[in-house]
């Protein structure tokens, strides 16, 4: 199959218009040496009918979340998706344009990347949002070179209860750069140990990270760490993977972020098997000339018409490129305009009341599950729809894999990451999960007790 | 054309523009499930709207948009190309799209069995051993390649200190280069638009790491000298790195991997006709040789008889660039692409890109200064050197192509061209097309000498003209601020 319009005559008009005998001269100025002898090994094409087949049959191998109960989360969630959301982001005028370097032409992405500007700046509380970046771990490694930029600091805490891929991310941007990451340790109520924060502390600390909800679900007190960060001169990065908490839960701005870096999948975007993601990135207005990133303006046109640009793009690669500390040269266009619709369709009274479901939802989860013989809640910390289970007499992975036989993909093993927690699964419960899968899933864990 | 105002300025308290699942557990009240202090009663000024209010904002948003769907779309080094539609229908298919990417491995294996395919095919495409798919993006990928090189030259005792790269590179080169701590020397291109090996010799020492070319470069020109080049970097033990953005001019021609690049970042949605969605998600897999394989990102993806696993054991692994796998939707859709065309299919795409390049050159070169005439590969570059006398610039020109229905081409790129116009047809425009457009930019030479303010004055024709970007740079308006301080404004 091909998607080629022209005809073998077009071609032939066209070389002889050109005035070449055939396409082989156009390539005559690379060196014979260099050219491809043989065809490429690849499979012969597929007709679209065969194409379509094929793929059901490998997307056919896959489990998928409408098959059967999920209970993962752990940076990737399983949230109900309106069909308005699919309908208008599968309008080809907005998927298959460009970056909006030409304004006239771009108004449409250009007026909903600044309405999802404004949507992140209302839900992280902070002052200034860029137009989206690549994932959440991604823009909280951003949010750290950022830190570096405002600074010139080099040591950063870096807490154990943030998602352990997001910190490895972190780790491989800012190692070149002569950067520290000083990893502290998580208390028993799972969160961030303050104390340990504090002994990490000097006056060479470019910024405190924390994640709120952390990797274990448990909130944190962002309030304290920021008094604590701004004591010593040092910023804090306030990362999140699960943004549909601040239906509920107080914003990073308000607890004195400086920056918030985090996932926006759960708004809009399918799980798609880890990716394309959507990173948001939100600061203070102080800090928005280092910010990485694209932003989009509101101006006015000659005649005084309301119109929207990209701006402030001289900040990186386009001038004093030696010197750019951010390669960004992109955003997630259309995860950023799922999410823009998706929360338009939720609302203001939406996003609350999706946020209480999640969190009655999983309350319940926790309860009932605390009451099954064999397991317990190692944490005590308070949570939003992600909670850390202990697995007494057998082993995470015996109580996933009866799970499974059952039809329900149990939680995330804990001892992939945290050695110290191998008897430890990580479960999600959010608006899809119903009440009689819960009790399904506990059923299950209790082995039918 | 109608005015399409903010989400903000929309609907009315109370409004909601979809429906929840029905809460079948107890409705304990918010202060029992969590800590007063934790807790968060309301975001003012958050959009009320119904789904209908929603439906007709977005839909009108759209239609102020252009896209591959809606036109010619002639953006020199984006590969602006048409985006098949039974791809967009597999990506979505739930297999694909409504999988966790922490499912244990026996509930992946379609995912998996994609992924080690996509490698195989990237790898056989460039002449590379091995691909990583995670990076999100061509910017990505160059970060990792870089990454690669110097955790390889750290291996042999020394990260060594710079990187060249050449005046025609893409912006994001340098940039990149800086991020994994290196220091860049820019090398002039020769006065054939080629990058010339003796200036490439002279730069050369024991301190520089790696060499980051464009092949074909943007001027859309190949660089004929490039195994050369890389003998000279290799002599001295640096890697040479290969942006490889204009990969669809060569596909099925000549792969990299043989001209003796070590690293390549791919951009899926240039060559491989995944849509750029107003500026992203694509996807940015980077192919290297054997030598790096130990420094790839984890995890990797490895065939075990017939289970497909992934393979985070990689000691000298530089870690990850983001978490998860990378933009598996994106994967999907470049896969379902590399098999709809197969390996002749592929090669043509490459012929008729270039065909079509050369024609738009041919046609064009009476009428615009064409600064490099030679066979150019997918794209070619103007100049407005001859309008200039007019007082008619490229931006000028560009801004009048709207007025005729076409997206205007890549503009003032590349820098080593004074007033660039840099344009890429791609495969998929028919010779129709092409003449209409070829006569659109025939038409605005002849009245940039007839009625130069007609041309100084574009576009006439879209919703809003010539946009003041000094007064959205200079007093940056980034978010609705509230009604509050609207009415304070007085606007």
């Amino acid at each position: 199959m091909e998607y080629i319009p022209n005809t073998e005559a077009d071609c032939r008009a066209m070389l002889d218009a050109i005035g070449v005998r055939s396409s082989d001269e156009l390539f005559s100025d690379i060196p014979s040496k260099l050219k491809l002898k043989r065809g490429l090994n690849l499979a012969p094409p597929l007709s679209e009918t065969g194409l379509r087949k094929h793929m059901k049959e490998l997307a056919g191998k896959n489990a998928d979340v409408d098959q059967y109960s999920s209970f993962l989360g752990a940076g990737a969630y399983n949230h109900f998706i309106p069909a308005a959301v699919s309908h208008l982001v599968f309008r080809s005028e907005f998927y298959t344009a460009y970056t909006p370097y030409q304004p006239e032409l771009s108004q449409g992405t250009l007026q909903a990347i600044y309405e999802y500007q404004t949507l992140i700046c209302q839900l992280t509380g902070m002052e200034v949002a860029n137009a989206s970046m690549y994932d959440g771990s991604s823009a909280l490694a951003e949010a750290v070179l950022m830190a570096h930029r405002i600074n010139g600091r080099r040591e950063v805490v870096l807490p154990m209860a943030i998602h352990p891929e997001y910190r490895t991310v972190s780790h491989t941007y800012v190692s070149k750069l002569g950067l520290h990451l000083h990893e502290v340790p998580y208390t028993d109520q799972g969160t961030t140990d303050l104390k340990k924060v504090k002994a990490a502390l000097s006056d060479r600390t470019c910024a405190v990270v924390v994640q709120s909800p952390n990797f274990f679900g448990v909130l944190e007190s962002l309030d304290e760490l920021a008094e604590t960060a701004h004591r010593v001169g040092a910023l804090l990065i306030v990362a999140v993977a699960e943004p549909v908490s601040f239906g509920i839960v107080r914003s990073p701005g308000e607890c004195g972020a400086d920056i918030v870096a985090g996932e926006g999948q759960a708004f809009g975007n399918h799980l798609n098997f880890g990716g394309p993601y959507l990173g948001f990135f939100a600061s203070k207005d102080a800090y928005l000339r280092s910010m990485p990133g694209r932003l989009v303006g509101q101006t006015e046109d000659k005649v005084g018409r309301v119109g929207y640009v990209l701006t402030l793009c001289t900040r990186e690669q386009h001038i004093r490129r030696e010197k750019a500390t951010s390669n960004i040269c992109t955003n997630e266009g259309l995860c950023a305009l799922a999410a823009t619709v998706h929360l338009s369709l939720l609302g203001r009274a939406g996003l609350r009341e999706l946020a209480l479901l999640n969190l009655r939802k999983t309350a319940y989860a926790k309860e009932a599950i605390s009451k099954l013989r064999g397991y317990e809640l190692p944490f005590a910390g308070p949570t939003f729809n992600e909670f850390v289970v202990r697995v007494k007499r057998r082993t995470p992975s015996q109580v996933n894999r009866t799970l499974l036989a059952k039809g329900i993909i149990g939680g995330v093993e804990l001892g992939r990451f945290y050695p110290e927690l191998s008897d430890c699964l990580l479960l999600c419960v959010t608006e899809q999960n119903s009440r009689e899968e819960i009790d399904a899933l506990c059923k299950a864990m209790g082995g039918g007790r | 054309m109608m005015h399409e105002p903010l989400l903000f300025d929309q609907g009315s308290q109370g409004r909601r523009g979809c429906t929840l699942p029905e809460c079948d557990v107890p409705e304990l009240k918010p202060e029992r499930l969590l800590p007063r202090k934790l807790l968060r009663h309301d975001i003012p000024d958050f959009p009320e709207l119904s789904e209908v209010e929603v439906v007709r904002h977005f839909t009108r948003l759209s239609q102020w948009n252009y896209g591959v769907d809606t036109g010619f779309y002639p953006l020199g080094s984006c590969t602006m190309k048409y985006n098949p539609k039974i791809n967009e229908e597999v990506w979505r298919l739930p297999g694909f799209s409504c999988v966790h990417p922490y499912q244990p491995e026996g509930l992946i294996q379609g995912a998996l069995e994609l992924m080690y395919e996509l490698e195989q095919f990237l790898a056989e495409v460039s002449g590379m051993d091995r691909v990583s798919l995670q990076p999100a993006a061509g910017a990505q990928g160059e970060i990792l390649g870089m990454m690669l090189i110097r955790a390889y030259l750290e291996s042999k005792g020394s990260p060594r200190k710079r990187v060249l790269v050449p005046d025609s590179a893409h912006g994001t080169n340098p940039a990149s280069s800086a991020i994994c701590g290196y220091e860049v020397r820019q090398i002039k291109s020769g006065s054939n638009g080629r990058l010339d090996p003796k200036a490439v010799s002279d730069a050369m020492d024991e301190d520089v790491a790696a060499i980051m070319v464009t092949n074909p470069n943007t001027l859309g020109l190949f660089e004929d000298q490039i195994a050369e080049i890389a003998k000279i970097v290799h002599a001295k033990g640096g890697q040479v790195y290969c942006d490889g953005a204009n990969l669809n001019a060569i596909i099925g021609i000549s792969r990299p991997g043989d001209t003796g690049i070590d690293v390549l970042h791919f951009n899926l949605h240039k060559t491989f006709a995944v849509p750029h969605g107003g500026g992203g998600p694509g996807a940015g897999p980077v192919g290297l040789k054997a030598h790096l394989t130990p420094f790839m990102p984890v995890p990797v993806i490895e065939k075990k008889g017939k289970r497909f696993v992934l393979n985070n054991d990689l000691p000298s692994s530089v870690g990850k660039v983001r978490a998860f796998y990378g933009n598996s939707a994106a994967l999907v859709r470049a896969y379902a692409y590399i098999r709809s065309l197969g390996p002749s299919g592929l090669r043509r795409v490459a012929e008729v890109a270039v065909i079509n390049a050369n024609y738009i050159m041919n046609q064009l070169k009476d009428h615009y200064h064409l600064p490099y005439d030679k066979f150019c590969k997918h794209e070619c570059v103007f100049s407005d050197a001859r309008q200039l006398r007019y007082g008619v610039q490229t931006l000028d020109i560009a801004k009048r192509l709207m007025d005729y229905g076409f997206h205007p081409p890549t503009i003032y790129f590349p820098l080593i061209v004074r007033g660039a116009m840099m344009i890429e047809p791609t495969e998929t425009e028919s010779k129709e097309t092409l003449d209409r457009f070829i006569a659109a930019m025939k038409r605005i030479a002849e009245e940039a000498e007839r009625d130069p303010e007609l041309v100084r004055s574009a576009p006439h024709k879209t919703k809003v003209s010539r946009l003041d970007e000094v007064k959205a740079a200079r007093q940056p308006n980034l978010r609705w601020k509230g009604k509050t301080s609207k009415e304070k404004s007085g606007s």
